[in-house]
């Protein structure tokens, strides 16, 4: 598609989210409910006495039933029905020829600890963070914006077997 | 008046329905835009495509045009409306981890998500990372802690701190949006490499 459409229809959805949530999109924060589920699952008492866990359960909350989580269960939904129409469902590596497969998929991994990492510390990703701060004109998401993007651009140099 | 949820009193039940409906029109949307592809979301820091940047200032202008329209007729008590806290410490250097995340695997976790639900092997790989570099941040927390509270300004808004009307401030991002689109084009003609973009 056109990428200004998709850009539009995309807008479009998000300003959906906030009519109606007053809230915009998201993404990390359904990867975070994911974790602490997990970790309460494993230990309820060591989630409830670690400050970083505690405040996703407290009063018997259940991270998974969370606005976000559903979203993202949409996502896969609606990423599927478009791929679907556009003859794209494939399994597939997506890579430079000049790396292995193996390669591709280490860096893979790396790369999603940074940005799960630097999704927490930076408070939401390009989703809730950087997009959706920058339609409600709010400072942080324009700071997070340029940070990801500055760190890409100044970091490409490095990285480009990977991908050209 | 909205927003809809916050303002009236809507069951658990309908507001999950809703997030999966919006989900799914966020999901199609991204992978409408080209966002499952680990090479295309790449090309954007090396010229060849800029698809990226294409779709996500046109998709924050549409919002953030829909919003002051909202606004002004009413629609909407953006007094309710979330605007992102502003840490300045955490923000920057979040940011920055995030980046070196997205150029050396390739997506950000929404587009892995939407990315994976295509067949992506690469993807699933990455929000299997995602999981881990959460679970290692909520591990190591009370080495972060500090810095993740550091420099509280409260959610601060861009037109506040340069001094202009949010209408003002709509408008400009508009224009270095347009000029920024601009330039994406121009790159794309410079840095063409068809050999990767009609596989992608």
């Amino acid at each position: 598609m056109n990428p200004y459409l998709a850009g539009l229809m995309l807008g479009v959805v998000l300003l959906a989210a906030f009519y109606i949530t007053g809230r915009g999109l998201g993404a990390s924060g359904a990867m975070k409910s994911v974790v602490v589920s997990s970790v309460a699952a494993v230990s309820r008492d060591y989630a409830e006495s670690s400050h970083y866990y505690s405040k996703y359960i407290a009063d018997g909350k259940n991270p998974m039933k969370s606005w976000l989580v559903f979203e993202m269960l949409g996502v896969l939904v609606g990423g599927f029905i478009s791929g679907a129409i556009s003859g794209r469902l494939k399994f597939k590596i997506e890579k430079s020829p000049k790396i292995t497969n193996r390669k591709r998929i280490i860096l893979a991994v790396i790369g999603g600890i940074l940005f799960g990492f630097g999704s927490q510390l930076g408070r939401g990703c390009t989703s809730g963070a950087a997009l959706s701060g920058m339609a409600v004109l709010s400072l942080a998401g324009y700071v997070t914006l340029m940070a990801i993007f500055g760190t890409g651009f100044a970091m490409a140099y490095f990285f480009r077997k990977n991908w050209i | 008046m909205g927003p809809l949820i916050p303002l009236n009193d809507i069951s658990e039940e309908i507001n999950l329905l809703v997030a999966f409906l919006i989900g799914i029109g966020f999901g199609f949307s991204l992978e409408q835009a080209g966002f499952s592809s680990s090479r295309k979301l790449a090309g954007m820091f090396y010229g060849y495509d800029t698809t990226v940047l294409k779709v996500f200032f046109t998709a924050a202008i549409t919002a953030m045009i829909g919003l002051t329209l909202f606004n002004e007729l009413g629609m909407i008590d953006m007094s309710i409306v979330y605007v992102n806290d502003y840490f300045v410490r955490s923000a920057i250097i979040g940011g920055i981890i995030m980046g070196a995340g997205f150029i050396i695997g390739g997506f950000c976790p929404g587009t892995s998500a939407c990315a994976a639900a295509i067949g992506k092997i690469d993807a699933m790989y990455f929000l299997l990372g995602s999981l881990i570099g959460i679970f290692i941040f909520g591990q190591t927390f009370p080495i972060w802690e500090e810095l993740y509270m550091a420099d509280h300004m409260g959610p601060v808004k861009i037109s506040d701190t340069l001094g202009v009307k949010d209408g003002v401030m709509v408008l400009i991002v508009i224009i270095v949006a347009t000029l920024m689109f601009w330039l994406g084009e121009k790159a794309e003609k410079r840095f063409k490499r068809e050999d990767i973009t009609k596989e992608i």
